[in-house]
């Protein structure tokens, strides 16, 4: 089977643990209005490349990857869910360390034969890198063009799969550094047995170029990219929601669950 | 045993000249980690001052503080020089201050003379004089033999940085030698060693007399130093301080008579290590003392200094003396050679901050302990100043007791040296195949006259036919203007001192280079995946070409292309091995212009890869800026498939890395992140909203909604 590759990173360091094969896959159906990899939104772009091909360029530079592993990012790659699967069983046929970048919008927790897809794919995927790009509701379709729900169904169904799970949320200013909103969300992390990190990323503009060449204009042209100081302060807040929720499911675990 | 050997454990090394012996038989692997080293003394800092307020003097003044114009540098030549002598532990300079350049026409008078007229000097005229009509150099020497087509070579850039006017340098003295049995010790072994060359006098046994001749005088010349010092160096060291600074008097000495291309120092760390363990042991120095003597032996050696033209410096990008230490590695029986001494080396770059020089290297090994892996990383993040060689590939060939000269050649210590050969243009070779020996720039005919390639559009076949008979005839024309260059420095510039702390029967290296791999690697690959379109002049020749489509480029572990690059690095390899090497050097050829690469590129014109004329080459065997998409690893696995065996003098990679790109804060992800919930904590905490804002550090700066 082949997928649509955008492009491949032979040295990914901050994708997953350890050094690792990054492959980014074509296609998105959200439009982050912060999205660096414009480039990568189109369905149809990219080059074929067969699971073959690309555990052929693994397995040449393996010793590198040796505490690493995987990750498939893009675009969002469960566009391509099906490719994305028979990789990871074929990798993890082979013991490498499997890892998905994304944000869950394409979860159908309702249609069965999506289920079975994810169930297939959760099977063979040692951890799920999940960007909550916005916690509340109304602001995500403003800020992707997509509904929240599925991404925080996603979220529950692979704490009941025991997925290993690290959060990542961009802050940017105007948009989700706000400490209400932060405080939220770390109060939805809380709900969840399977978070293993939490990874709170600064707004940067780098992806500015990007849009020139693609002819698109940037939305957002007047936002000023954070400090990393200030991605510490968020993620402290996000780190007290946990907590908090946390200690009212020690003290009161009826209110709180959120299944 | 000797006095200064006591508590040594008794080995071969007592009964023969042999520092690989004495290292075996007696050094401590270190297992553990940096927590022991000290910090700057506070006389390493005041001196540290001195030289940064000295420094500034430098720049200010241009470049250069004092030469001398009189005095000819020799072993001998000056009284002592100081900075402080009541803060120096270590002490010694080339003349007699810090920051005066030395004079040294044995190279080249031009050279020399010019060296001091671009800095607002001028040579003695008595001198100039002399080495004009009475006394030959080597650069004069060489200009005899050359015959008019390595001229034309030399002046069309297809052979360059060749060291006809200069010290070849690339030659490491076993400095430590001196410290280990005293000078009086290595003299005795030399006159030994006459006594056996044979008494049929062939011209080769001759020779080797005579220099065994000029060995022993430079050795006494040696211990002279020394005593202008104050210090008896006939003996052997006594301890570390007296190790370092023998050792270092037999460095200096050496910089004393050559200014060479690059003058490494060897392997000192383990062997140093030896004694700092015997003395701490017996309570004769602490730690801090030990560290002291390191800085200040190494702020020493980053304050050598040449007198050199704008015209090299520009070659080399900077004023750079590949002052180069290899520290660390395996050894053949398995146990790694990381001292405590290793760590102290390294720990220089934070005592007295970061520098090119000396050029600290780690002969890196995947069995190297975890702790010294990590304070090298970690020195590395810290100071961008540490370089790494693969020890795993050549222990094979070099053993454990090797080490570089300049930036990758590998050596055996004391018993191995090599011909310095900087290197022939291969991406220029390519145009001279495409333009029959024509060149790009000139317009002269350079090369033999070969037919050229007249279609409009080039064929791979075609061009990679031409492209060897092109390579063969170069090898040949490269490999003779060095037999030249290497007779005459041996005749007018032989390296006396250096040679004395080498072995009598040396192996010789015949080192020769390329530039320009990555250039023809994508060249040859554009026309063969995609369409090159040749663009003429008026005559003809062909200046610029036209690419039509895509092509594999080098640097994306992509092998139609990276077995392009290996085919050519083997085939140049074999073209120079079928010529005669002077003085039986083995032929090498190394891929590492780290930093002539821009002064190549400008000499050449457009090539078929797309880069334009003037346009820099990439640095040694790296893929061409921009070209490599698939990130570090698949550009390094390019590299790596150039084979070692057809580039023994080494492969070189430049590569740097914006932090980020290496992990976060520094470090890669190894595992989960800690979430620090602090979760015995939060069962104190209220449940609910509010309880939350009211830690207010957290919230300052945030927006409110």
């Amino acid at each position: 089977m082949t997928g649509r590759i955008h492009s491949i990173e032979s040295f990914g360091t901050v994708d997953g643990p350890g050094v690792r094969l990054v492959v980014f896959l074509q296609g998105c159906p959200m439009r982050c209005l912060y999205c660096h990899n414009p480039d990568t939104w189109k369905m149809n772009g990219g080059t074929e490349m067969s699971v073959d091909e690309i555990l052929a360029q693994y397995e040449k530079n393996h010793v590198f990857y040796e505490k690493g592993g995987i990750t498939v990012t893009g675009g969002d790659p469960l566009v391509q869910i099906c490719f994305v699967t028979e990789l990871f069983e074929a990798a993890k046929s082979r013991g490498i360390h499997t890892c998905l970048d994304t944000s869950g919008i394409l979860f159908r927790p309702d249609s069965p034969e999506v289920l079975r897809q994810f169930d297939r794919l959760a099977a063979v995927t040692d951890l799920v890198l999940l960007d909550i790009k916005h916690i509340d509701p109304k602001s995500h379709i403003e800020l992707t063009g997509q509904k929240l729900d599925p991404v925080l169904a996603f979220a529950q169904y692979l704490d009941e799969k025991s997925v290993s799970v690290w959060i990542r949320h961009v802050v940017v200013p105007g948009i989700t550094y706000k400490q209400d909103l932060l405080y939220r969300l770390g109060r939805f992390i809380g709900t969840l047995n399977n978070v293993k990190a939490l990874d709170v990323l600064p707004y940067h503009d780098m992806g500015k170029g990007k849009y020139k060449s693609l002819g698109i204009p940037y939305p957002l042209e007047k936002v000023k990219p954070l400090g990393k100081d200030k991605a510490l302060a968020a993620r402290q807040i996000i780190l007290s929601g946990i907590r908090d929720q946390r200690a009212c499911v020690l003290k009161q675990p009826l209110l709180s669950s959120h299944k | 045993m000797k006095q200064e050997w006591r508590f040594f454990q008794p080995g071969e090394w007592e009964r023969e000249i042999n520092v690989r012996s004495f290292i075996q038989k007696n050094y401590t692997p270190y297992d553990g980690d940096e927590s022991f080293l000290a910090d700057a003394a506070e006389s390493t800092t005041k001196l540290w001052e001195q030289v940064m307020e000295l420094s500034r003097q430098e720049q200010a003044a241009g470049g250069v503080l004092d030469m001398d114009t009189k005095i000819i540098s020799t072993i001998t030549s000056h009284g002592p020089g100081y900075l402080d002598k009541e803060k120096e532990t270590i002490v010694g300079f080339q003349t007699d201050k810090p920051f005066k350049r030395s004079l040294q026409p044995y190279g080249g008078i031009r050279m020399a003379e010019k060296a001091c007229a671009d800095n607002g000097y001028k040579v003695d005229p008595e001198i100039s004089e002399f080495f004009t009509t009475h006394r030959k150099t080597h650069n004069a020497g060489v200009f005899d033999a050359y015959t008019p087509e390595m001229r034309a070579c030399r002046s069309s850039h297809i052979i360059t940085g060749l060291p006809d006017a200069y010290g070849r340098g690339r030659i490491i003295g076993d400095y430590r030698r001196v410290a280990l049995y005293g000078v009086n010790r290595l003299i005795e072994d030399k006159e030994e060693q006459k006594m056996t060359a044979r008494s049929t006098m062939y011209s080769h046994i001759i020779r080797i007399r005579e220099e065994l001749s000029e060995q022993i005088r430079a050795l006494k010349e040696l211990k002279e130093l020394g005593s202008i010092y104050g210090f008896d160096i006939s003996r052997p060291a006594a301890n570390v301080q007296e190790a370092i600074q023998w050792t270092y008097f037999a460095y200096l000495a050496a910089v004393k008579e050559q200014n060479g291309a690059a003058m490494s120092l060897g392997r000192t760390s383990t062997f140093l290590d030896i004694y700092a363990e015997r003395d701490l042991k017996n309570g004769i120095f602490t730690e801090q003392q030990i560290q002291e003597f390191v800085d200040h032996f190494v702020m020493k050696l980053r304050l050598v200094k040449f007198a050199r033209t704008p015209e090299y410096n520009a070659l080399f990008s900077g004023d750079p003396t590949w002052v180069t230490e290899s520290i660390g590695g395996v050894g053949i029986d398995g146990r790694h050679l990381v001292t405590k001494m290793s760590f102290r080396y390294l720990h220089t770059l934070k005592n007295l901050g970061t520098a090119p020089e000396p050029n600290l290297t780690v002969l890196w090994s995947t069995r190297l302990p975890e702790n010294f892996k990590r304070f090298c990383a970690r020195t590395s993040i810290e100071s961008s100043s540490i370089q790494y060689e693969n020890d795993d590939l050549m222990r094979e060939s070099h053993g454990d007791d090797y080490a570089i000269a300049c930036c990758v050649s590998s050596m055996r210590i004391g018993k191995e040296m090599q011909f310095f050969g900087a290197r022939a243009n291969l991406a220029k070779c390519l145009l001279y195949a495409i333009n029959g020996g024509v060149d790009e720039i000139s317009k002269k005919q350079i090369g033999p006259k070969f037919r050229p390639i007249t279609s409009e559009y080039l064929d791979y076949d075609q061009v990679m036919e031409r492209y060897h008979d092109m390579m063969k005839w170069l090898a040949g024309v490269y490999v003779n203007s060095l037999n030249i260059i290497h007779y005459m420095h041996d005749k007018y510039s032989y390296e006396r001192l250096q040679m004395a702390l080498h072995d009598m029967n040396v192996t010789r290296w015949f080192a020769t280079g390329v530039a320009g791999l990555s250039v023809v690697a994508d060249s040859l690959s554009a026309i063969k995946y995609a369409k090159v379109r040749t663009v003429r002049d008026e005559n003809g020749i062909v200046v610029d070409y036209e690419i039509q489509g895509d092509f594999p480029k080098y640097g994306n572990d992509d092998d139609r292309v990276d077995q392009i690059a290996v085919e050519i690095v083997h085939a140049f390899m074999n073209y120079i091995k079928q010529n005669h090497c002077y003085r039986g050097g083995i032929p090498t050829t190394s891929i590492l212009t780290i930093t002539s690469n821009v002064v190549y590129g400008k000499a050449t014109g457009s090539t078929p890869d797309g880069r334009k004329a003037g346009q820099a080459f990439a640095p040694g065997a790296n893929p061409m800026h921009t070209r490599d998409s698939k990130g570090a690893i698949s550009s390094l696995a390019s590299v790596a498939k150039l084979p070692f065996s057809d580039a023994q003098d080494g492969i070189s990679n430049t590569f740097s890395i914006i932090p980020g790109a290496l992990g976060k804060e520094d470090q890669l992800f190894m595992g989960d992140l800690d979430l620090d919930l602090n979760l015995d904590g939060s069962l104190e905490l209220e449940c609910g909203y509010n309880k939350s804002c009211s830690i207010p550090n957290l919230m300052a700066g945030l927006d409110r909604e």
